[in-house]
Protein backbone atom coordinates (compact mmCIF):
# COMPACT_ATOMS: atom_id res chain seq x y z
CA UNK A 1 0.00 0.00 0.00
CA UNK A 2 1.49 3.33 -1.00
CA UNK A 3 1.55 6.48 1.05
CA UNK A 4 -1.32 8.24 -0.70
CA UNK A 5 -3.65 5.31 -0.16
CA UNK A 6 -2.76 5.24 3.53
CA UNK A 7 -3.46 8.95 3.78
CA UNK A 8 -6.87 8.42 2.11
CA UNK A 9 -7.79 5.90 4.75
CA UNK A 10 -6.33 7.50 7.87
CA UNK A 11 -7.15 11.16 7.25
CA UNK A 12 -10.95 10.94 7.67
CA UNK A 13 -10.64 9.02 10.90
CA UNK A 14 -8.90 11.67 12.95
CA UNK A 15 -7.42 14.70 11.22
CA UNK A 16 -10.23 15.31 8.76
CA UNK A 17 -13.03 13.66 10.68
CA UNK A 18 -16.35 14.30 8.93
CA UNK A 19 -18.20 15.20 12.13
CA UNK A 20 -15.77 17.13 14.29
CA UNK A 21 -13.74 18.85 11.57
CA UNK A 22 -15.87 19.06 8.44
CA UNK A 23 -19.17 19.36 10.41
CA UNK A 24 -21.01 17.04 8.03
CA UNK A 25 -23.74 14.60 8.92
CA UNK A 26 -24.58 15.91 12.37
CA UNK A 27 -28.29 15.65 11.63
CA UNK A 28 -28.71 11.93 11.86
CA UNK A 29 -25.73 11.22 14.06
CA UNK A 30 -27.10 12.48 17.35
CA UNK A 31 -30.49 10.89 17.57
CA UNK A 32 -29.18 7.35 17.16
CA UNK A 33 -26.59 7.44 19.94
CA UNK A 34 -28.78 6.52 22.89
CA UNK A 35 -27.64 2.90 22.71
CA UNK A 36 -24.45 1.29 21.42
CA UNK A 37 -26.49 -1.07 19.27
CA UNK A 38 -28.30 1.73 17.45
CA UNK A 39 -25.03 3.58 16.91
CA UNK A 40 -23.34 0.47 15.54
CA UNK A 41 -26.17 -0.26 13.10
CA UNK A 42 -26.17 3.36 11.95
CA UNK A 43 -22.37 3.46 11.61
CA UNK A 44 -22.25 0.29 9.51
CA UNK A 45 -25.14 1.47 7.32
CA UNK A 46 -23.45 4.81 6.64
CA UNK A 47 -20.15 3.05 5.88
CA UNK A 48 -21.80 0.76 3.36
CA UNK A 49 -23.80 3.54 1.72
CA UNK A 50 -20.88 6.00 1.41
CA UNK A 51 -18.43 3.32 0.30
CA UNK A 52 -20.54 1.68 -2.36
CA UNK A 53 -22.20 4.80 -3.74
CA UNK A 54 -18.74 6.43 -4.03
CA UNK A 55 -17.58 3.34 -5.92
CA UNK A 56 -20.55 3.35 -8.30
CA UNK A 57 -20.42 7.08 -8.99
CA UNK A 58 -16.68 6.98 -9.47
CA UNK A 59 -17.12 4.30 -12.13
CA UNK A 60 -19.77 6.47 -13.81
CA UNK A 61 -17.92 9.77 -13.37
CA UNK A 62 -16.90 10.17 -17.03
CA UNK A 63 -20.39 9.50 -18.37
CA UNK A 64 -22.45 11.76 -16.09
CA UNK A 65 -23.08 15.23 -17.56
CA UNK A 66 -22.15 17.92 -15.05
CA UNK A 67 -25.57 19.58 -15.06
CA UNK A 68 -27.60 16.60 -13.93
CA UNK A 69 -25.03 15.10 -11.58
CA UNK A 70 -26.90 15.95 -8.36
CA UNK A 71 -29.98 14.02 -9.50
CA UNK A 72 -27.85 11.04 -10.57
CA UNK A 73 -26.07 11.10 -7.20
CA UNK A 74 -29.36 11.27 -5.33
CA UNK A 75 -30.75 8.31 -7.25
CA UNK A 76 -27.69 6.13 -6.61
CA UNK A 77 -27.56 7.08 -2.93
CA UNK A 78 -31.31 6.57 -2.52
CA UNK A 79 -31.01 3.13 -4.09
CA UNK A 80 -28.26 2.14 -1.67
CA UNK A 81 -30.23 3.46 1.30
CA UNK A 82 -33.34 1.55 0.26
CA UNK A 83 -31.25 -1.63 -0.06
CA UNK A 84 -29.79 -1.17 3.42
CA UNK A 85 -33.23 -0.38 4.84
CA UNK A 86 -34.76 -3.47 3.25
CA UNK A 87 -31.93 -5.70 4.48
CA UNK A 88 -32.40 -4.39 8.03
CA UNK A 89 -36.15 -4.92 7.75
CA UNK A 90 -35.68 -8.52 6.63
CA UNK A 91 -33.73 -9.27 9.81
CA UNK A 92 -36.36 -7.59 11.98
CA UNK A 93 -37.37 -10.81 13.70
CA UNK A 94 -33.90 -11.96 14.68
CA UNK A 95 -32.42 -8.49 15.12
CA UNK A 96 -35.09 -5.94 16.08
CA UNK A 97 -34.31 -2.21 15.75
CA UNK A 98 -36.63 0.61 16.80
CA UNK A 99 -38.94 2.46 14.49
CA UNK A 100 -37.18 5.73 15.26
CA UNK A 101 -33.90 4.35 13.93
CA UNK A 102 -35.49 3.34 10.65
CA UNK A 103 -36.43 7.00 9.95
CA UNK A 104 -32.79 7.94 10.46
CA UNK A 105 -31.63 5.15 8.18
CA UNK A 106 -33.79 6.67 5.45
CA UNK A 107 -32.32 10.05 6.27
CA UNK A 108 -28.85 8.81 5.26
CA UNK A 109 -29.82 10.06 1.78
CA UNK A 110 -29.60 13.63 2.95
CA UNK A 111 -26.62 12.93 5.16
CA UNK A 112 -24.10 15.46 3.96
CA UNK A 113 -21.19 13.02 4.37
CA UNK A 114 -22.42 10.87 1.51
CA UNK A 115 -23.04 13.69 -0.96
CA UNK A 116 -20.02 15.62 0.27
CA UNK A 117 -17.58 12.77 -0.33
CA UNK A 118 -19.08 12.01 -3.74
CA UNK A 119 -18.76 15.64 -4.82
CA UNK A 120 -15.36 16.21 -3.30
CA UNK A 121 -13.66 12.89 -3.94
CA UNK A 122 -15.46 10.23 -5.98
CA UNK A 123 -16.11 12.43 -9.02
CA UNK A 124 -12.40 13.20 -9.38
CA UNK A 125 -10.75 9.90 -8.47
CA UNK A 126 -10.48 6.29 -9.59
CA UNK A 127 -13.00 3.71 -8.26
CA UNK A 128 -10.80 1.89 -5.72
CA UNK A 129 -9.52 5.00 -3.88
CA UNK A 130 -13.11 6.32 -3.92
CA UNK A 131 -14.37 3.14 -2.30
CA UNK A 132 -11.68 3.41 0.38
CA UNK A 133 -12.39 7.10 0.92
CA UNK A 134 -16.09 6.39 1.33
CA UNK A 135 -15.49 3.55 3.77
CA UNK A 136 -12.95 5.57 5.76
CA UNK A 137 -15.29 8.54 6.06
CA UNK A 138 -18.04 6.21 7.17
CA UNK A 139 -15.64 4.79 9.74
CA UNK A 140 -14.64 8.26 10.99
CA UNK A 141 -18.32 9.09 11.40
CA UNK A 142 -18.99 5.75 13.07
CA UNK A 143 -16.14 6.25 15.52
CA UNK A 144 -17.60 9.52 16.84
CA UNK A 145 -21.02 7.87 16.98
CA UNK A 146 -19.67 5.01 19.08
CA UNK A 147 -17.78 7.34 21.44
CA UNK A 148 -20.92 9.40 22.06
CA UNK A 149 -23.08 6.28 22.39
CA UNK A 150 -20.60 4.72 24.83
CA UNK A 151 -20.97 7.59 27.31
CA UNK A 152 -24.70 8.00 26.75
CA UNK A 153 -25.56 4.35 27.26
CA UNK A 154 -23.10 3.84 30.12
CA UNK A 155 -24.20 6.92 32.08
CA UNK A 156 -27.80 7.02 30.88
CA UNK A 157 -28.83 3.43 31.49
CA UNK A 158 -25.78 1.89 33.17
CA UNK A 159 -25.43 -0.70 30.41
CA UNK A 160 -23.34 -1.35 27.28
CA UNK A 161 -24.95 -3.19 24.35
CA UNK A 162 -27.78 -3.95 26.76
CA UNK A 163 -25.45 -5.73 29.21
CA UNK A 164 -25.55 -4.42 32.75
CA UNK A 165 -22.29 -2.70 33.78
CA UNK A 166 -22.91 -0.03 36.39
CA UNK A 167 -26.34 -0.88 37.75
CA UNK A 168 -25.07 -3.80 39.80
CA UNK A 169 -22.93 -1.37 41.82
CA UNK A 170 -26.01 0.64 42.72
CA UNK A 171 -25.61 3.28 39.99
CA UNK A 172 -28.72 5.39 39.51
CA UNK A 173 -29.21 6.09 35.80
CA UNK A 174 -28.99 9.76 34.84
CA UNK A 175 -31.94 10.63 32.65
CA UNK A 176 -30.41 13.84 31.36
CA UNK A 177 -27.81 11.82 29.47
CA UNK A 178 -30.50 10.02 27.50
CA UNK A 179 -32.14 13.27 26.42
CA UNK A 180 -31.00 14.64 23.03
CA UNK A 181 -29.26 17.86 24.22
CA UNK A 182 -26.64 15.92 26.12
CA UNK A 183 -25.40 14.39 22.85
CA UNK A 184 -24.60 17.89 21.61
CA UNK A 185 -22.78 18.82 24.80
CA UNK A 186 -20.78 15.59 24.57
CA UNK A 187 -19.95 16.33 20.95
CA UNK A 188 -18.84 19.81 21.98
CA UNK A 189 -16.48 18.19 24.51
CA UNK A 190 -15.10 15.80 21.87
CA UNK A 191 -14.38 18.79 19.61
CA UNK A 192 -12.74 20.51 22.57
CA UNK A 193 -10.43 17.54 23.26
CA UNK A 194 -9.55 17.11 19.60
CA UNK A 195 -8.77 20.77 19.10
CA UNK A 196 -6.61 21.00 22.18
CA UNK A 197 -4.51 18.16 20.74
CA UNK A 198 -4.48 19.50 17.19
CA UNK A 199 -3.87 23.19 17.62
CA UNK A 200 -4.01 23.93 13.89
CA UNK A 201 -7.75 23.24 13.85
CA UNK A 202 -8.55 26.00 16.32
CA UNK A 203 -10.65 28.89 15.01
CA UNK A 204 -9.37 32.39 15.56
CA UNK B 1 -58.78 23.72 17.99
CA UNK B 2 -57.15 20.49 16.93
CA UNK B 3 -55.14 22.38 14.32
CA UNK B 4 -53.94 24.94 16.85
CA UNK B 5 -52.72 22.28 19.25
CA UNK B 6 -50.98 20.43 16.42
CA UNK B 7 -49.35 23.69 15.35
CA UNK B 8 -48.10 24.57 18.82
CA UNK B 9 -46.98 21.01 19.44
CA UNK B 10 -44.92 20.85 16.27
CA UNK B 11 -43.21 24.18 17.08
CA UNK B 12 -42.29 23.52 20.69
CA UNK B 13 -42.71 19.90 21.71
CA UNK B 14 -41.59 18.20 18.49
CA UNK B 15 -39.11 20.91 17.54
CA UNK B 16 -37.15 19.75 14.48
CA UNK B 17 -33.81 20.90 15.88
CA UNK B 18 -34.06 20.30 19.60
CA UNK B 19 -36.09 17.11 19.63
CA UNK B 20 -34.94 15.39 16.43
CA UNK B 21 -31.72 17.15 15.32
CA UNK B 22 -32.97 17.56 11.78
CA UNK B 23 -31.31 20.04 9.46
CA UNK B 24 -28.38 20.37 11.81
CA UNK B 25 -25.68 20.81 9.16
CA UNK B 26 -27.09 23.97 7.66
CA UNK B 27 -28.27 25.04 11.12
CA UNK B 28 -24.68 25.14 12.38
CA UNK B 29 -23.20 26.48 9.15
CA UNK B 30 -25.58 29.36 8.49
CA UNK B 31 -26.20 30.66 12.02
CA UNK B 32 -23.38 33.20 12.16
CA UNK B 33 -25.66 36.22 11.77
CA UNK B 34 -29.35 36.86 12.22
CA UNK B 35 -30.05 38.18 8.74
CA UNK B 36 -28.91 35.18 6.71
CA UNK B 37 -30.28 32.85 9.38
CA UNK B 38 -33.77 34.28 9.05
CA UNK B 39 -33.51 34.05 5.24
CA UNK B 40 -32.73 30.35 5.44
CA UNK B 41 -35.43 29.88 8.08
CA UNK B 42 -38.06 31.44 5.83
CA UNK B 43 -36.98 29.29 2.91
CA UNK B 44 -37.29 26.16 5.07
CA UNK B 45 -40.82 27.13 6.22
CA UNK B 46 -41.84 27.74 2.64
CA UNK B 47 -40.41 24.53 1.18
CA UNK B 48 -41.78 22.39 4.03
CA UNK B 49 -45.21 23.92 3.59
CA UNK B 50 -45.22 22.98 -0.10
CA UNK B 51 -43.55 19.57 -0.01
CA UNK B 52 -45.18 17.92 3.01
CA UNK B 53 -48.79 18.12 1.75
CA UNK B 54 -47.73 16.97 -1.73
CA UNK B 55 -45.88 14.04 -0.25
CA UNK B 56 -48.86 13.33 1.99
CA UNK B 57 -51.15 13.00 -1.01
CA UNK B 58 -48.65 10.82 -2.86
CA UNK B 59 -48.16 8.68 0.21
CA UNK B 60 -51.87 8.20 0.68
CA UNK B 61 -53.10 7.79 -2.89
CA UNK B 62 -50.10 6.31 -4.69
CA UNK B 63 -47.78 4.55 -2.29
CA UNK B 64 -50.03 3.18 0.43
CA UNK B 65 -51.22 -0.44 0.53
CA UNK B 66 -53.98 -1.14 -2.02
CA UNK B 67 -53.82 2.48 -3.25
CA UNK B 68 -53.40 1.95 -6.99
CA UNK B 69 -53.68 -1.77 -7.51
CA UNK B 70 -55.43 -4.09 -5.10
CA UNK B 71 -52.91 -6.02 -2.99
CA UNK B 72 -49.84 -3.97 -3.97
CA UNK B 73 -47.95 -2.05 -1.32
CA UNK B 74 -45.46 0.40 -2.78
CA UNK B 75 -44.39 1.93 0.51
CA UNK B 76 -40.81 0.67 0.10
CA UNK B 77 -40.48 3.27 -2.68
CA UNK B 78 -41.51 6.14 -0.42
CA UNK B 79 -38.01 7.47 0.29
CA UNK B 80 -36.99 7.74 -3.33
CA UNK B 81 -40.34 9.31 -4.30
CA UNK B 82 -40.14 11.83 -1.46
CA UNK B 83 -36.63 12.93 -2.34
CA UNK B 84 -37.52 13.21 -6.03
CA UNK B 85 -40.60 15.32 -5.19
CA UNK B 86 -38.55 17.54 -2.90
CA UNK B 87 -35.81 18.05 -5.48
CA UNK B 88 -38.36 18.83 -8.18
CA UNK B 89 -40.40 21.21 -6.02
CA UNK B 90 -37.31 23.05 -4.84
CA UNK B 91 -36.33 23.53 -8.47
CA UNK B 92 -39.81 24.83 -9.39
CA UNK B 93 -39.99 27.09 -6.34
CA UNK B 94 -36.60 28.49 -7.25
CA UNK B 95 -37.73 29.33 -10.77
CA UNK B 96 -41.02 30.86 -9.61
CA UNK B 97 -39.34 32.98 -6.96
CA UNK B 98 -36.70 34.14 -9.44
CA UNK B 99 -39.39 35.17 -11.92
CA UNK B 100 -41.91 36.84 -9.61
CA UNK B 101 -39.95 37.94 -6.54
CA UNK B 102 -36.40 38.75 -7.61
CA UNK B 103 -35.63 40.58 -4.37
CA UNK B 104 -36.57 37.53 -2.28
CA UNK B 105 -34.57 35.39 -4.69
CA UNK B 106 -31.41 37.39 -4.23
CA UNK B 107 -31.97 37.44 -0.46
CA UNK B 108 -32.25 33.66 -0.28
CA UNK B 109 -29.39 33.15 -2.73
CA UNK B 110 -27.66 29.81 -2.47
CA UNK B 111 -29.91 28.56 0.36
CA UNK B 112 -32.87 27.77 -1.82
CA UNK B 113 -31.21 25.06 -3.96
CA UNK B 114 -29.34 23.73 -0.92
CA UNK B 115 -32.60 23.09 0.87
CA UNK B 116 -33.18 20.03 -1.31
CA UNK B 117 -30.59 18.21 0.76
CA UNK B 118 -31.63 19.66 4.12
CA UNK B 119 -32.58 16.75 6.38
CA UNK B 120 -35.38 18.79 7.93
CA UNK B 121 -37.34 18.66 4.68
CA UNK B 122 -37.01 14.93 4.07
CA UNK B 123 -37.43 14.38 7.80
CA UNK B 124 -40.68 16.35 7.70
CA UNK B 125 -41.96 13.99 5.00
CA UNK B 126 -40.83 10.85 6.84
CA UNK B 127 -42.30 11.92 10.17
CA UNK B 128 -45.50 12.88 8.37
CA UNK B 129 -45.64 9.29 7.10
CA UNK B 130 -45.00 7.95 10.60
CA UNK B 131 -47.57 10.19 12.30
CA UNK B 132 -50.41 8.99 10.08
CA UNK B 133 -52.37 12.23 9.69
CA UNK B 134 -56.08 12.08 8.97
CA UNK B 135 -56.21 14.64 6.17
CA UNK B 136 -54.09 16.95 4.07
CA UNK B 137 -54.94 19.98 6.24
CA UNK B 138 -53.32 18.38 9.26
CA UNK B 139 -50.18 17.62 7.32
CA UNK B 140 -49.98 21.24 6.12
CA UNK B 141 -50.38 22.54 9.67
CA UNK B 142 -47.70 20.12 10.85
CA UNK B 143 -45.38 21.36 8.08
CA UNK B 144 -45.99 25.01 8.96
CA UNK B 145 -45.40 24.34 12.64
CA UNK B 146 -42.19 22.39 12.08
CA UNK B 147 -40.94 25.09 9.75
CA UNK B 148 -41.68 27.80 12.31
CA UNK B 149 -39.92 25.75 14.98
CA UNK B 150 -36.84 25.47 12.77
CA UNK B 151 -36.96 29.21 12.01
CA UNK B 152 -37.22 30.03 15.71
CA UNK B 153 -34.29 27.76 16.53
CA UNK B 154 -31.93 29.14 13.89
CA UNK B 155 -32.73 32.79 14.61
CA UNK B 156 -32.19 32.39 18.36
CA UNK B 157 -28.89 30.56 17.84
CA UNK B 158 -27.73 33.22 15.38
CA UNK B 159 -28.56 35.96 17.90
CA UNK B 160 -26.63 34.15 20.63
CA UNK B 161 -23.65 33.59 18.34
CA UNK B 162 -23.58 37.26 17.37
CA UNK B 163 -23.27 38.19 21.03
CA UNK B 164 -20.85 35.37 21.74
CA UNK B 165 -18.29 36.70 19.29
CA UNK B 166 -17.41 39.27 21.95
CA UNK B 167 -16.88 36.77 24.75
CA UNK B 168 -13.64 35.22 25.81
CA UNK B 169 -14.00 31.53 24.96
CA UNK B 170 -11.08 29.07 25.47
CA UNK B 171 -9.24 28.70 22.16
CA UNK B 172 -9.99 25.00 21.45
CA UNK B 173 -13.68 25.55 22.14
CA UNK B 174 -14.02 28.58 19.88
CA UNK B 175 -16.42 28.31 16.98
CA UNK B 176 -17.73 24.79 16.59
CA UNK B 177 -17.24 23.48 20.14
CA UNK B 178 -19.00 26.28 21.96
CA UNK B 179 -21.78 26.27 19.37
CA UNK B 180 -22.47 22.60 20.05
CA UNK B 181 -22.62 23.26 23.77
CA UNK B 182 -24.87 26.31 23.29
CA UNK B 183 -27.28 24.28 21.17
CA UNK B 184 -27.26 21.59 23.85
CA UNK B 185 -28.16 24.09 26.54
CA UNK B 186 -30.90 25.58 24.36
CA UNK B 187 -32.18 22.05 23.89
CA UNK B 188 -32.36 21.58 27.65
CA UNK B 189 -34.44 24.76 27.85
CA UNK B 190 -36.76 23.35 25.21
CA UNK B 191 -37.11 20.17 27.26
CA UNK B 192 -39.43 22.20 29.48
CA UNK B 193 -42.10 21.80 26.80
CA UNK B 194 -41.63 18.08 26.61
CA UNK B 195 -44.22 16.79 29.05
CA UNK B 196 -46.94 19.08 27.76
CA UNK B 197 -49.77 17.26 26.07
CA UNK B 198 -52.09 19.44 24.05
Amino acid sequence: MDKKMKETILNPIFKGNPITVLVLGICSSLAVTVTMKGALVMALSVMVVTGISSLILSCLRKTIPGRVRIIVQLVVVAMMVILVDQILKSFEVTFPIDKQLSVYISLIITNCIVMGRIEAFALANKPIPSLLDGLANGAGYGMILLIVAFFRELLGSGTLFGIDILNRFGYVANNLVILPPFALILLGCIVWVQRSIQKDLQEK
Amino acid sequence: MEYISLFVKSIFVDNMIFAYFLGMCSYLAVSKNVKTASGLGLAVIFVLLVTVPVNYLLNKYVLGPDAIIEGVDLSFLSVIIFIAVIAAIVQIVEMVVERYAPSLYSALGIFLPLIAVNCAILGGALFMQQKDFANVGESAVYALGSGCGWFLAIVTLAAIREKMSYSNVPAPLKGLGITFITVGLMGIAFMAFMGISL
